[in-house]
């Protein structure tokens, strides 16, 4: 692909949208039977699988915290997910955005309370169109939430870019190539950032404009986040659970 | 009344004092720490719709034996943590040379949870009553957040499984179920359960469940 002359024509963007506008998105919570949680994300051209399992037994056993749950987290691109042949299994780019990804939830989960356990977070990016870190948090963080992982609150990211001198949304993947910045972020739903990378060049100003962008794009995804795990259960919902969990408190049911 | 689903980070109240399990205080607000239902008779508390089981003391468990030390079985208790049996624990004496002869690799028991420590070290126990190793039967494994719709107000499910079916069933807080009777009879109690497990959050599930049970087992008459 060549570089296209404008990136912004007329106010509006090369695929239509205007610079505030998130690409279309689409969670779904609970997709994997084997998994503790699980969540599907489209994420305008991106597509991700996510999985959690645990809280279970670390192993390695030297990794373990005897105070504590460790979080491990392990983004991935299937070779198939870019145009030219992804060289498969782990590489410099895909560490780091391990690692930063797992510091942008792990300060979100509560992991006083599984001690000398771990929790393993898989994002496979199966189709990748940019902003495929971002994405890979919002739905590991959904995946969490469906495995049942107690969190303080979910996370949300989304990145800020600047094209033809301009602050734009959720860049794309010609935006992505030839844009001047890209600023992916995450917060939390208080407003607490919990990670923020940037390659290119922003001024001051811009740099604080886009920060304030990139978080009002993270409440909507808030938003499509919690409705996702709603709908997972949505309508099935009965007063009648309410007197059954009653008797957790009580022991074992017996017989003979 | 509609149950309240809520994520992590909702915010459910503003008493502190009011923060039940599931639930955390931030800045004098109550707070969502888990994906559930929320329960707000006394104190405000989230139903996980998910998770693992964590042992806590006094639970009644059914435990796969999967080692054997010089002092303890080590016990699978379908848990991030494995429970240990000491052998001063166990309801008869014990040749410590020959604990295999009393318990060996791959025995299914029912215990009690004694204790667990603050590291998450528990100890079992089979000094009791209803405690013991189970030589027949066969065992199930259902979520364990879905142990209670099994069990029903005030066991009303599982008696009526039970009685309707004449199958000896032992519900284990840990998601383990074990079940002794006739097969067939065993089979339709197991397809019961999980179906209860699926509907769980569906209401009127007894009666559904009633009808269900009888339907099947006229067509068991009948075959």
């Amino acid at each position: 692909m060549t570089k296209p002359e404008k990136l912004i024509v007329d106010g509006k963007r090369l695929d239509g949208r205007g610079p505030l506008d998130l690409r279309p998105i689409k969670f779904k919570a609970g997709v994997l039977k084997r998994a503790d949680g699980s969540c599907y994300l489209e994420f305008g051209g991106n597509k991700v699988m996510a999985a959690v399992y645990g809280p279970r037994e670390v192993h390695p056993r030297h990794l373990q915290n005897s105070s504590r749950a460790i979080v491990r987290y392990r983004y991935n691109m299937a070779a198939f997910s870019v145009e030219d042949r992804k060289r498969p299994g782990p590489d410099r780019r895909s560490i780091e955005i391990s690692k930063v990804s797992r510091e942008a939830l792990e300060c979100v989960v509560l992991e006083a309370l599984y001690p000398r356990s771990a929790i393993d977070i898989f994002v496979e990016i199966l189709q990748a169109d940019a902003g495929t870190r971002a994405a890979g948090i919002n739905a590991a963080s959904v995946a969490l939430a469906d495995a049942g992982i107690p969190m303080k609150c979910l996370v949300s990211a989304c990145a800020v870019g600047k094209v033809d001198d301009t602050l734009v949304l959720d860049l794309n993947k010609d935006e992505d190539n030839y844009g001047q910045a890209d600023l992916p972020i995450a917060v939390t739903q208080f407003g607490d950032v919990s990670l923020c990378q940037m390659d290119g060049h922003l001024t001051e100003e811009e740099f604080g404009q886009a920060v304030d962008m990139a978080i009002v794009g993270c409440k909507k995804l808030h938003e499509m986040q919690k409705q996702a795990l709603v709908e997972k259960y949505g309508e099935m919902v009965s007063p009648q659970a309410e007197e059954a969990e009653a008797q957790k408190a009580d022991g074992g049911e017996r017989s003979e | 009344m509609e149950r309240e689903i809520v994520v992590p980070g909702d915010m459910l109240g503003e008493d502190p004092k009011l923060s039940g399990s599931g639930t955390y205080v931030q800045d004098g607000k109550v707070y969502s720490a888990n994906y559930g239902l929320v329960d707000r008779r006394s104190s405000i508390k989230v139903i996980p719709l998910s998770g693992r089981y964590i042992p806590a003391r006094s639970d009644l468990v059914i435990g796969k034996v999967v080692d054997v030390t010089f002092s303890n079985w080590i016990v699978d208790i379908n848990s991030p943590y494995e429970g240990l049996l000491h052998l001063s624990e166990f309801p008869e004496r014990v040749d410590p040379a020959n604990m295999n002869k009393y318990l060996h690799a791959g025995e299914l028991i029912i215990a009690r949870v004694a204790d667990v420590d603050p590291t998450m070290k528990v100890e079992l126990t089979m000094r009791d009553e209803h405690l013991r190793i189970l030589k027949q039967g066969r065992v199930i494994d259902i979520s364990h957040v879905k142990i209670p719709r099994v069990i029903g107000r005030n066991g009303s499910m599982i008696s009526m499984l039970k009685k309707d079916l004449n199958v000896s069933i032992f519900v284990g807080q840990n998601g383990r179920i074990w079940l002794k009777g006739d097969e067939k009879k065993v089979d339709l109690a197991i397809r019961t359960i999980f179906k209860i497990e699926r509907e769980a959050h569906t209401s009127g599930l007894t009666d559904s469940i009633k009808d269900y049970l009888n339907k099947e087992l006229e067509q068991l008459r009948n075959t």
